[in-house]
């Protein structure tokens, strides 16, 4: 295909995602290193008789709007929001590392630092899940596949259904069931013999509760991969494995695992980015209190009644360094499959 | 068949078919569930006192006199104008998938038989653009579309999401259309079509499959999409999602955590019945990545 046709055909597409991927990506990187001017302040002195002088602080409406007006990008700071307290809080890792002999108290005051604790449930989310869908969706699909076919069908359409539908949805649909007045809930409060005991009151069982949520809504997305995978399974080396006298365990182990092991980068890379990108649970479970991931830290910063865009943008860009560490893997074997292709 | 050395032991096989009931209880028992009590009062579906309630429905029949009420879905649908939310989330769908689908086409077909380096660089930036997370982009929208009146209006978050719904799009019709021969397009140009001529006549009656399969998943995107809808849109112009998540807060007064309830169910509805009828379409789109690696 010529250069002039190519182009035509790819503009609408390419013209799309430049303006509204691209540049909008640019304009995050820009907004996170300005930050808005401050309003401008005056003193003025009021003196009345008898009462004498006060001073009065006030906002100089014009001059901060001739500021604004001047730069509107807002005032160059670097990268001095990245490393404020709301952020990456340089300063305040210095003076908890000065003053904490221990690792455990180390950790336990960067824990009140807000980013890191949404740093934490983020990077424990995804390296908990990932793991339990792969091993979920592994068991699903073997299982699945020694059912009779007309079964099959069936549980296909309905293991699908948790990773199909609007994870806000799914996520508030098990929220009410384990809600303590809800179905589980109220289970779980006959089994502990607590009449106060409440998932919501406790962080840790939020946090389980999330990642109950996560291996729940992606555990059918590993397994329709799986179960693909293992109709591809080559029934000779099943066969010569059974010659061989291998257990039903060790065929599992030596035959069908290593087939289905490109699956398991596959869904795993994926399963490391979605999962990094923990949003809607949160919201969901209306967990903000116990459990903060990176996307629903920018969220509360854009939602807030001051929209908090410049800390929203460097946070979007922390993030998005986040995702291109995770997903270097995939570009470097998609770099190689296309040096291999030619 | 199976010979007699690969069927499964009786134990094994009991196992294997508990398992399997297990998770089919998992799986689509909330559901069950959720759309049962969505006919209830908010008493029977919390109910702290017997949780039997839930499923006989004692305190709806006290108040309504039938174990079940469509108060919820009144509730929702009339009270709180659901209705306008549904109506905006599929004029999004619409739009979304009909324009994402057109300019996806096009440019998948064009990155499927260019031979050039750019392509692979086109690709690679495409994949990057999809791992990123929505809400990253948010904050950049904010402020342009403040400054240009944009804001809050449905064109806008439609064409947002045909962008964010891009680079999955050229990638799954990409592969797709590699695997239509490339001779068909080569001997219309020898017939003397030109490109352009060659995807109309040649290409698109044979594309359907592969569109209909994307299809799916913009639509998908666009109906779950939450972030993008919430922050973008007008609290008038809102979709389904952002309008649930809304609900919630003003969920303190008896009665509005049905209605929640019940606006969830209705968006599920849709989901519903698209796996039922794209079954397999949907399980060859999620494992047509997979299988090329």
């Amino acid at each position: 295909m010529r250069h002039k046709t190519f182009l035509w055909f790819f503009l609408p597409t390419g013209l799309a995602m430049l303006l509204f991927i691209a540049m909008p990506i640019v304009s995050v990187v820009t907004q996170s290193i300005f930050a808005p001017h401050p309003a401008v302040l005056i003193e003025v002195e009021s003196c009345t008789p008898l009462v004498g002088c006060t001073t009065e602080t006030t906002v100089d409406q014009e001059a901060t709007a001739t500021l604004r007006a001047e730069n509107p990008m807002g005032r160059f700071v670097g990268l001095g929001i990245y490393f404020d307290r709301g952020h990456l809080a340089v300063q305040e890792i210095g003076q908890i590392w000065a003053s904490n002999e221990s690792w455990g108290g180390f950790f336990s005051e960067l824990g009140n630092l807000p980013f890191y604790r949404a740093m934490a449930f983020t990077l424990t989310f995804t390296f908990i899940v990932t793991p339990l869908t792969i091993l979920l969706g592994l068991v699903i699909a073997l299982a699945v596949n020694s059912l009779h076919r007309h079964l099959k069908g069936l549980m296909i359409f309905f293991s699908l259904l948790p990773m199909i539908v609007t994870p806000l949805i799914g996520s508030l649909i098990l929220f009410w069931m384990i809600d303590s007045r809800g179905v589980i809930g109220n289970a779980l409060v006959n089994l502990a013999g607590d009449p106060d005991f409440s998932l919501k009151a406790s962080t840790g069982l939020m946090w389980v509760a999330l990642m109950v949520y996560g291996v729940w809504s992606s555990a059918p997305f590993a397994f329709v991969v799986f179960y693909a995978g293992l109709q591809t399974l080559p029934k000779d080396q099943i066969e010569a494995a059974q010659i061989d006298g291998a257990t039903r365990w060790q065929q599992v182990k030596f035959v069908v695992v290593p087939h289905l092991m490109p699956l398991v980068t596959f869904v795993a890379l994926i399963q490391l980015m979605d999962n990094f990108k923990v949003f809607e649970p949160i919201i969901g479970f209306s967990a903000g209190a116990h459990a903060q991931s990176l996307s629903t830290f920018i969220f509360n910063d854009l939602g807030g009644e001051t929209r908090q865009l410049s800390s929203a943008a460097a946070t979007s860009v922390i993030t998005i360094i986040g995702i291109a560490i995770l997903l270097s893997p995939v570009l470097v074997r998609t770099w190689r499959d296309f040096k291999g292709a030619r | 068949m199976a010979s007699r050395a690969q069927r499964m032991p009786t134990s094994l096989r009991i196992a294997s078919s508990l398992f399997v009931l297990l998770w089919f209880i998992l799986a689509a028992f909330p559901f069950l569930w959720t759309v049962w009590g969505s006919f209830k009062v908010e008493l029977d579906f919390f109910s702290i006192a017997d949780w039997t309630n839930a499923l006989t429905g004692a305190r709806t029949e006290a108040v309504y006199g039938s174990p079940f009420t469509t108060t919820g879905y009144e509730g929702a649908w009339i009270q709180e104008e659901f209705w306008r939310n549904v109506l905006n989330t599929g004029i999004v769908c619409f739009f979304v998938v009909t324009i994402s689908l057109t300019i996806g086409t096009l440019g998948g077909y064009a990155l499927s038989r260019s031979t050039y380096n750019y392509t692979f660089w086109l690709l690679i930036t495409a994949l990057i653009f999809r791992a990123m997370p929505p809400i990253t982009l948010v904050s950049g929208y904010l402020l342009p579309f403040f400054e240009w009146n944009i804001w809050g209006i449905l064109p806008t978050t439609i064409i947002v999401l045909v962008a964010i719904n891009q680079p999955f799009t050229l990638w799954m019709l990409h592969s797709f259309f590699k695997n239509i021969p490339s001779e068909l397009d080569e001997s219309a140009k020898v017939d003397g079509c030109n490109q352009f001529q060659a995807f109309r006549r040649v290409i698109i009656p044979v594309m359907w499959p592969g569109v209909i399969t994307t299809g799916l998943f913009s639509f998908l995107l666009a109906y779950n999409d939450f972030a993008v809808g919430a922050m973008l849109l007008s609290e008038s112009n809102r979709t389904m999602v952002p309008a649930i998540a809304a609900f919630l807060g003003t969920t303190q007064t008896e009665g509005n955590v049905m209605f929640a309830v019940a606006a969830v169910v209705s968006a599920t509805v849709p989901l519903f019945i698209l796996v039922m009828f794209f079954q397999r379409q949907i399980v060859g789109g999620l494992t047509a990545g997979a299988v090329k690696g």
